[in-house]
């Protein structure tokens, strides 16, 4: 029982201290949460971009190599069928042997080692495809990619351990470290690595055929699941006679965002490749199945910007004898699009990241060439960097690490084009 | 204060009851009531009879009958939640976009029946405009605003022609001189008075017959108020106006006939000047003079 005596005020302040503390921890709460999150973040793209980076570069060897055309059998330079069947590997080794100034069986096949002859042999082939005139019959200076076991161990020089140090002999590591202090072996930007397709090695996988794949697919996902999502979403909010029809559907619609992906594979499987029969691994069978799933996030979200039009602009326009589809057009998409387009890219971001479902439609296959349509086989960049990690060969994890970067790259300036392109298209009222 | 008298009805109107004339509404007598005054226009520009209102099972208007003249101002007030501005919104069908709204009586335009379910009414709308409540300019510029019913409507074949109806109208709506500049700027940049001006401006660019006025003064300053006050009397030269309005002083600079709702009933129509002297109901002048609403 409290004195009769005692105030209210009295009564609040011997409250307000317990209050203050209540509202510190209740603060406290959030900014650890934020504090954890930002750590995760952090982490995550420190690791990532620590061990991607060095996917980006490779080490080349500077050779002069003698281009004649008696050694690489090409007789006519515009013949691209000799140009393709030519034989660089011959030309690379014996520039080989002559930079590391070897002659006996033995040290030959040593210095081979060191270099990877057929990776040359391409790099050699696609400059003869640009303009093999001007060089055949030339001494022409080229940077050789190294074999993957050499760029595996200079890439870990620093670190302790030595790794990848035992696959060498000591003769092998004093030509590299020769070659290293005479500036003809470097590191440098492996643009192979964003011209080329997929390869069985390491040295020449790239990550373009991935890319573009990914490219397609989104391209088929958007061409569908936009105009369909917000015809969709028009029809629900402005047309649809709210009855036990229309209930149905809007249930099924939120629950199919929730459904697992994987599950829209089979769909996919089933329908796509077993009923109709479109061609297997390619972007338009995986850009329909991932407008499946996109198109629930594209029509909640876009049913979501369309309530948020303000019905005073409706009753306007009606009040002027506007017709429902001038209503629609003239008002309501306007006002909406920005809502509509950010609920696009976040799905196509969803879209672009998934690889459940293209793993049941084939597009996880080993896929060498770059699509050059929706309608070539492709894969996409999540099921390649699964297909690199997987790959016990040391080169491709690093590979792997390196089409996150691109992978998160994509993302990120897909998000910042929806902040973009809501900033941009909102309007007061 | 007799609590009785604005209670809302609790049973639905049975039509088989007499057409008892009283002065008092309460729960119990619930029966089409007819109204006193002067309810009927020999030069009619509309024409209402026998209009029921209902939202779902709830019954909003009772058995209303009211004309309104040509060139004429009518002037509906009443306490909140009495069906005015429902009434108000049945002259132009915009009860339509409420689901579960159901009119039913004639509303006769010049002899058309416009509640006719096979009437369009966007023709109808482009006859009978509507100013809301709070000022709604679309989000674009103060050009388009004015333009757009002329627009839709393919009122303007030329950009010369749409260019005059912009600028008459604006003119009209006494804006044309503080906007003329800035045609270009949005219409959500001007001052609440000036957008409602703007949203006159935009109803009488299509050349409605009728304009109807949804409390227009309701979110403006005492000042913004006079002027469109003043706007309502010219127009009234030109167009018959009905004109919802919460002021019961606006209600009497305004408007020739005053009509008095209460509880979904009509109670009263009379000439303004009448209504807030001598009103002929019991209910009226409970109203007018502050006893409640």
């Amino acid at each position: 029982m409290t004195k009769p005596e005692m105030k209210t005020i009295d009564k609040v302040n011997r409250t307000l201290g317990k209050r203050h503390r209540a509202e510190k921890r209740f603060r406290l709460y959030g900014i650890l949460s934020i504090g954890f999150g930002l750590l995760c973040v952090l982490f995550l793209f420190t690791n990532i971009i620590g061990k991607g980076l060095s996917g980006f570069t490779y080490h080349y060897l500077q050779i002069a190599v003698e281009m004649d055309a008696e050694t690489l059998e090409i007789s006519d330079t515009s013949d691209l069928n000799q140009i393709l069947a030519g034989n660089y590997s011959g030309v690379v080794k014996r520039s080989t042997y002559e930079y590391f100034d070897v002659s006996s069986r033995r040290d030959k096949s040593q210095a081979r080692k060191l270099l990877s002859v057929d990776g040359t042999g391409y790099l050699l082939q696609d400059r003869f495809k640009i303009d093999a005139e001007k060089i055949i019959n030339t001494k022409t200076t080229v940077w050789a990619l190294v074999d993957d076991k050499v760029d595996f161990y200079l890439k870990r020089l620093g670190e302790p351990g030595e790794q990848g140090k035992h696959e060498f002999s000591e003769k092998q590591l004093q030509w590299i470290h020769a070659a290293i202090e005479s500036g003809d072996l470097q590191q440098r930007i492996n643009w192979a690595f964003f011209n080329k397709g997929d390869s069985a090695h390491s040295e020449e996988a790239g990550i373009r055929g991935a890319v573009m794949g990914s490219f397609y697919l989104l391209l088929v996902t958007l061409a569908l699941s936009f105009p369909i999502g917000i015809a969709t979403a028009i029809y629900l909010e402005e047309y649809a006679p709210k009855n036990k029809w229309t209930d149905i559907i809007e249930v099924n619609i939120n629950n199919l965002a929730a459904v697992p992906s994987i599950i829209f594979g089979l769909l996919g499987l089933a329908i796509f490749l077993a009923f109709f029969g479109f061609p297997r691994s390619t972007p338009l069978v995986g850009g329909f199945v991932l407008s499946l799933m996109t198109l629930p996030t594209i029509i909640i979200s876009s049913r979501a910007s369309i309530k948020a039009v303000p019905p005073s602009i409706r009753e306007a326009a009606y009040g002027l004898g506007s017709s429902k589809m001038q209503v629609t057009l003239h008002h309501v998409l306007p006002l909406a699009m920005p809502g509509m387009l950010t609920g696009t890219i976040i799905g196509l971001a969803q879209a672009l990241g998934e690889s459940a479902p293209l793993l049941m439609i084939g597009m996880a296959a080993f896929i060498p060439e770059i699509p050059a349509g929706v309608n070539d086989p492709a894969t996409a960049l999540p099921m390649q960097i699964f297909q690199w990690f997987r790959n016990a060969d040391a080169g491709f994890s690093e590979k792997a690490s390196a089409a996150i970067l691109v992978l998160l790259m994509f993302l990120i300036v897909m998000n910042t084009l929806a902040v973009w392109a809501r900033r941009r298209l909102e309007r007061r009222w | 204060m007799n609590d009785s008298v604005i209670k809302e009805p609790a049973t639905p109107l049975s039509a088989e009851k007499s057409k008892a004339k009283t002065n008092v509404i309460t729960e119990e007598n619930n029966d089409a009531y007819t109204t006193v005054g002067q309810a009927f226009s020999e030069k009619a520009k509309m024409s209402m009879r026998d209009v029921d209102v209902f939202y779902g099972e709830k019954q909003a208007i009772y058995d209303v009958n009211l004309d309104i003249g040509t060139n004429e101002v009518v002037a509906m007030i009443g306490p909140s939640g009495c069906g005015k501005s429902t009434f108000l919104r049945c002259l132009n069908r915009m009860n339509d976009t409420i689901d579960t709204c159901k009119v039913t009586g004639k509303f006769l335009l010049e002899d058309q029946d416009i509640n006719d379910k096979k009437m369009d009414v966007v023709p109808l709308r482009a006859r009978v405009g509507m100013v809301f409540q709070k000022p709604n300019p679309f989000p674009k510029s103060i050009y388009d605003n004015v333009a757009y019913g002329a627009r839709i409507h393919g009122l303007a074949d030329r950009k010369s022609d749409l260019d005059d109806i912009v600028e008459t109208s604006l003119q009209k709506a006494g804006l044309w001189n503080e906007v003329k500049d800035r045609l270009q700027q949005p219409g959500t940049s001007l001052s609440g008075g000036q957008q409602q001006r703007l949203c006159i401006a935009r109803t009488i660019a299509v050349s409605p017959e009728v304009i109807l006025m949804d409390e227009p003064c309701s979110a403006l300053d005492p000042i913004a108020t006079a002027r469109i006050e003043e706007l309502i009397d010219e127009l009234s030269q030109n167009y018959t106006i009905a004109i919802v309005t919460h002021s019961m002083q606006q209600a009497a600079r305004v408007s020739h006939r005053t009509a008095y709702f209460h509880l979904g009933k009509l109670i009263e129509v009379n000439e303004t000047e009448k209504v807030f002297t001598n009103p002929d109901h019991d209910l009226t002048e409970a109203y007018i003079t502050g006893r409640f609403g």
